[in-house]
Parts: structure tokens; C-alpha cells; sequence
């Protein structure tokens, strides 16, 4: 291969790379520019930068305080994520380390719950909790998201289990260490960085989600998303506020996204693809 | 492990320690799986069983006391209901869309991406970002900042080659649903493939490279069969999250414009419409189109999976 096609196809690549990057740039410029300047076709891209859309966003002009959103939807993503990695970690170890007989069936079980969606169960779980009085409450978003996310941390964790090398427990057993410790000191460090990476992933996917939190909550219990939902409809001069809002109420999922990178495909594969 | 590195499919298989034969031991193997099953059977499978019988039932919540069985009814009017009926139409169309759409894109830039090249690493966290976008986020970001026709980038971008200034989503409002989920999905569908390129045998390819094969023959004969099953894989997975696709609708267009997929009509019959019955019957169609694809989905990755306990 000639260098210069070398060269031309890693020129290609960059300029995809910012193509695709191109709106998120454009976003957090924007998110700095005066409304004023924001709102300009042309577009203004060498504006003076100021803080006034992050400022209005956080409530200066008496809006809405997004504080209690974003705090709800720090609750309902570590908590669920906690109980999801309380659940998982007992099963994958009933499937790998030490599996149950027909191992594979109750993994494949567990994949199958992922597959039906969730507009399916929603009008129950909402006359359910319209009956017992759990509308607008962070904890039935909490017990939601555990179940939307536990299919995949049990096929993650599963594989990532699977590879603590056998005879490693075995030695330790023979040495006589019992069960914690062999879980303390052999397992877990080997199954950490997995855990941490599942840990991200479903920290992702209940942080982003929509459907449940708009129809389940209100004022109260209103997650992040559904804060955002307050700017669909167009409220005269707002871009930068919009673009405040959408990059700060992104930063957690670039932050866990970016740290777990490697461990993406996985998570989003359901565990299939390494 | 180098065990990962050579063979990047689904898990390894799970070892025997020692079964002992009492059932209290079986027990005790199974008990750690048994809260997790419970909460899911709990959580997942009775919420489904409830659609189901609700499904069955004349049931508008603001009258409640005139609710009764109807049998098929429900299926019967969504099936003849020309709005749902589009609205099935517009699913598929949705996913089929953006599904070949980002496979594609992502097909290209995994194979830009699986050379090496000066920051290949900033690349593709350039390439990743877009997915990391919260997607109501991602969905106000072209609304309001790609598309709008009087300030959106868009148009500003349009005006420079003095081009026209079409307002995007009145005009083509699916294809601005489809272009920001394409937008958020083409990284997902590039990792997965990337993933396969990697797992590629490069012997295989040295010792074809040496025998004289063009860059074309190896990808066409060595690297699309291997590729074959993490396409089918992208391709289901993407079916099944964006069938699903509620965010981006509701967000861009709020399902107006012909652009009400099934997920968008489910909420709104029974959030606006208080109709219990049909939007549970549409429910269920909804799990029965997902079935289909859950199936064929079920499988691949099974085959997968079966491939790699067989290996190792």
C-alpha cells in the first residue's frame, strides 16, 4: 500500500471524526454565546463567549431550578445500579463460577426480558402505581431501572467471571481458603475492572431514560430527561440555554461513557461481543 | 487472558469445581440466582400478563364503570385504525431507515478506524461521542440547533454556498427523526464492527496478501463472511433498541407529521386518550412484531455464544 493512500484514507477518517463531532462542538460553543449571538444566520462562530446560558439555566432569571431533577436522577442511577450489581453478582456466580444445572437457559432467559419492550408493561406498572399511591416517587423509577438494566449486568458479569481461571480457585481451596476468601482475594480482582465497566453502563442507560420518568413522574420525582423535556417547544430566544442544559445534563454519560469505553460494546451487546 | 484477544465472542464456558450429589447442595447453587430471577419474573413478565388481559377489555379510564370484555375487539380496531395502522407502517420504516443506514456508516468508519493512522485513539472518541449524548438532549440539539430554519447550523452552513434554507422538519419530518437517531447509532454499530475486524485471523489474511490477493478479494472473500454475524448482530440489537425509539419522536416532531411510531401511540392512547383497552392491544403488537425480531436475534447471538464455548 502507497503511503499516500495511507495517509489519505487516516485524512478521511479525521474529517469523519468531526463530522460527527461537528453538532456536539457546536453545541457547547453555542451554550457560550449571548442568546443574542446564538440565534444568528449566519451562524457567529468568533461571538464573545459568556456564562449567561449556563446561569439561566440553573434558574437566575426565576426559571425552574434544575437541581432537584438532576439530583432525582443521581438517586434513581446509583441506587438502581447499586441493586442491579446486588442481584447480578450472586447469579453470574451461579452461572460461571459455580453454575446451576441448565446454566445456559437462565442466562437466556434473562437476555429475553431485555427484548420485550417496555411500552409493553407500562400501562400496568401505571395502574399499579396509581393504586398504591408510588406515582411521582424516585423509588419506583429506582425498582424500574433495576429491572431494565439486570439482564445485562448478569450476561456482563457472567463473562467476566467466567474468565477467573478455575485452577486458581481450586489452589486457593486446597490451601484451604473458604468461600469469602476466595471470593475476596481471587475472584475480585480479577472481576473488578468487568464490574466497575457494568456498573457505567447500566449508570448510562438509567440516567438516559425517557418513557418510564415522563409517564410515572411529576413534579416531585422529575428526573433530568424530563427536565429537558421542558425545552421541546421553542421559547422565543433559548439556544444557549438549551445547549447548557443539554451538555451538562450529558456530562455524567460522557464522563461514564468515555471511562468505560472499552467495555462499551460489550455492555451494549449484551455481553456477546468482547 | 490471552484467551480474550484470540476468541472475543460471548463468555467462556463456566467450570465444575465439585457437584456434590444432596439436594441441599443444589440448593445452595441455586440460591444465588434466585433474587435476581424473582425480581425479574416480578418485574417483567407480570406488567406483560396484566397488557394481556387488560388488552381484552373496553377499558377508558375516565369512565371506568363502563369497562367489560370484548375479546378481539381491541385488535380488531387497531388493526382497521388507519392512524395505528400508519403508525405500524412508520415503526417499521423508522427502524428499517436507521438501522441499514448507521450499519452502513458504521461499516465504513470501523474499516477507516481498523488502520492505523496518526490519532487513531482521538478519532474514534470523536466518533463515540455522539452516542454519549443524552438522547432527549441529542433530539433538542438538532430540533432546535441543526434544524431550525432561521438560525439553526444547518442553514447557516446552507447560506455560506448560498443554498436554500428548507425548514427540515416540516418538510422532511421522518427523514429528521431518522438523520439524529443515524446520527447517535452509526458509533454504536462502528464499536460492535470494529470489534469483529479486530477478531479477524491475520494470518489468514498475511497468507492471502502473499498469495496475491487484492485489498477488494480479502474483504470481499475473508472479511465480510467473518463480518457476517456482527452485522446480523448490530442489525438486531439496533432493531430492537430502535423499535422501541421513543425519545427522538417525541422529542422532534411530539409524533406529529405522520411521524407517531407504535411506542409514541401506546403512550399517547393511554396518557392522552385514557384508553386502556386499545393501547393495550397495541402494546401487545408491539411485543409480537418484537418476538419476531427477538427470535432471529436469540439465535445469532446463541450461535455466538455456542461457537465460544466450543472453542475454548
Amino acid at each position: 500500500m502507497t503511503a499516500v493512500r495511507r495517509h489519505g484514507l487516516g485524512l478521511v477518517a479525521w474529517l469523519a471524526g468531526i463530522v460527527f463531532f461537528l453538532p456536539i462542538a457546536w453545541m457547547a460553543l453555542t451554550s457560550f454565546h449571548s442568546e443574542h449571538d446564538a440565534a444568528t444566520n449566519p451562524p457567529s462562530f468568533a461571538a464573545s463567549l459568556t456564562l449567561d446560558g449556563y446561569r439561566e439555566f440553573f434558574g437566575a432569571d426565576g426559571g425552574a431550578s434544575p437541581w432537584p431533577a438532576l439530583a432525582n436522577s443521581a438517586v434513581a442511577s446509583v441506587v438502581s445500579t447499586l441493586c442491579v450489581l446486588l442481584l447480578a453478582l450472586p447469579a453470574a456466580y451461579a452461572l460461571s463460577i459455580r453454575p446451576v444445572r441448565k446454566w445456559t437457559d437462565v442466562l437466556f432467559f434473562f437476555l429475553s426480558t431485555k427484548m420485550l419492550p417496555a411500552v409493553a408493561g407500562l400501562l400496568p406498572i401505571y395502574l399499579f402505581a396509581k393504586n398504591a399511591g408510588m406515582l411521582d416517587n424516585i423509588w419506583l423509577l429506582v425498582i424500574l431501572y433495576t429491572a431494565m438494566n439486570l439482564p445485562i449486568a448478569v450476561w456482563m458479569m457472567q463473562s467476566f467471571l467466567a474468565e477467573v481461571p478455575v485452577a486458581v480457585i481450586e489452589a486457593a481451596r486446597v490451601d484451604g481458603a473458604r468461600l469469602p476468601t476466595i471470593l475476596a482475594r481471587v475472584v475480585a480482582p480479577i472481576a473488578l475492572p468487568g464490574m466497575a465497566a457494568t456498573a457505567l453502563i447500566c449508570f448510562i442507560f438509567s440516567w438516559n431514560e425517557l418513557l418510564f420518568a415522563r409517564v410515572l413522574t411529576g413534579v416531585v420525582a422529575e428526573t433530568a430527561p424530563v427536565f429537558l423535556t421542558g425545552f421541546i417547544t421553542s421559547q422565543g430566544l433559548f439556544l444557549a440555554k438549551v445547549c447548557a442544559a443539554s451538555l451538562v445534563i450529558s456530562l455524567p454519560v460522557l464522563a461514564a461513557g468515555f471511562a468505560a469505553q472499552d467495555k462499551l460494546v460489550q455492555g451494549l451487546s449484551l455481553g456477546a461481543v468482547k | 487472558m490471552t484467551a480474550t484477544t484470540t476468541a472475543p465472542l460471548a463468555a467462556a464456558p463456566p467450570r465444575t469445581l465439585k457437584r456434590p450429589p444432596a439436594r441441599l447442595r443444589a440448593w445452595a447453587t441455586r440460591a444465588p440466582l434466585l433474587p435476581a430471577l424473582v425480581f425479574m419474573i416480578v418485574v417483567t413478565q407480570l406488567p406483560f400478563v396484566a397488557t394481556l388481559v387488560i388488552s381484552f377489555f373496553d377499558w377508558n379510564a375516565l369512565y371506568p364503570k363502563a369497562r367489560r370484555f370484548t375479546g378481539f375487539d381491541n385488535y380488531r380496531q387497531v388493526l382497521s385504525d388507519t392512524d395505528l395502522r400508519h403508525s405500524v407502517w412508520t415503526t417499521v420504516l423508522l427502524t428499517v431507515a436507521v438501522v441499514l443506514a448507521s450499519l452502513v456508516l458504521g461499516l465504513l468508519l470501523a474499516l477507516l478506524l481498523d488502520r492505523r493512522f496518526r490519532g487513531r485513539g482521538v478519532v474514534r472518541t470523536l466518533l463515540i461521542a455522539p452516542f454519549l449524548v443524552v438522547p432527549v438532549a441529542a433530539a433538542l440539539l438538532w430540533k432546535h440547533v441543526l434544524y431550525n430554519p432561521e438560525y439553526g447550523l444547518l442553514n447557516g452552513l446552507l447560506h455560506y454556498v448560498g443554498g436554500p434554507q428548507p425548514d427540515w422538519i416540516s418538510r422532511t419530518p421522518l427523514l429528521a427523526v431518522e438523520a439524529s437517531l443515524v446520527w447517535q447509532w452509526t458509533p454504536f454499530m462502528m464499536l460492535i464492527l470494529l470489534a469483529g475486524l479486530q477478531s479477524r485471523d491475520q494470518q489468514q489474511i498475511e497468507a492471502a496478501r502473499v498469495d496475491g490477493a487484492s485489498d477488494w478479494q480479502i474483504f470481499r472473500h475473508l472479511t465480510l463472511p467473518h463480518l457476517r454475524r456482527y452485522l446480523e448482530l448490530g442489525a438486531l440489537l439496533g432493531s430492537i433498541y430502535i423499535v422501541q425509539n421513543f425519545d427522538a419522536v417525541f422529542t422532534i416532531t411530539s409524533g406529529g407529521l405522520g411521524t407517531a411510531n407504535l411506542p409514541y401511540t401506546v403512550y399517547q392512547s393511554f396518557y392522552q386518550a385514557h384508553e386502556n383497552g386499545l393501547a393495550s392491544a397495541a402494546g401487545v403488537l408491539v411485543v409480537i412484531g418484537s418476538i419476531v425480531i427477538a427470535t432471529f436475534a436469540l439465535r445469532v447471538v446463541s450461535s455466538l455464544f455456542r461457537e465460544e464455548v466450543g472453542r475454548s
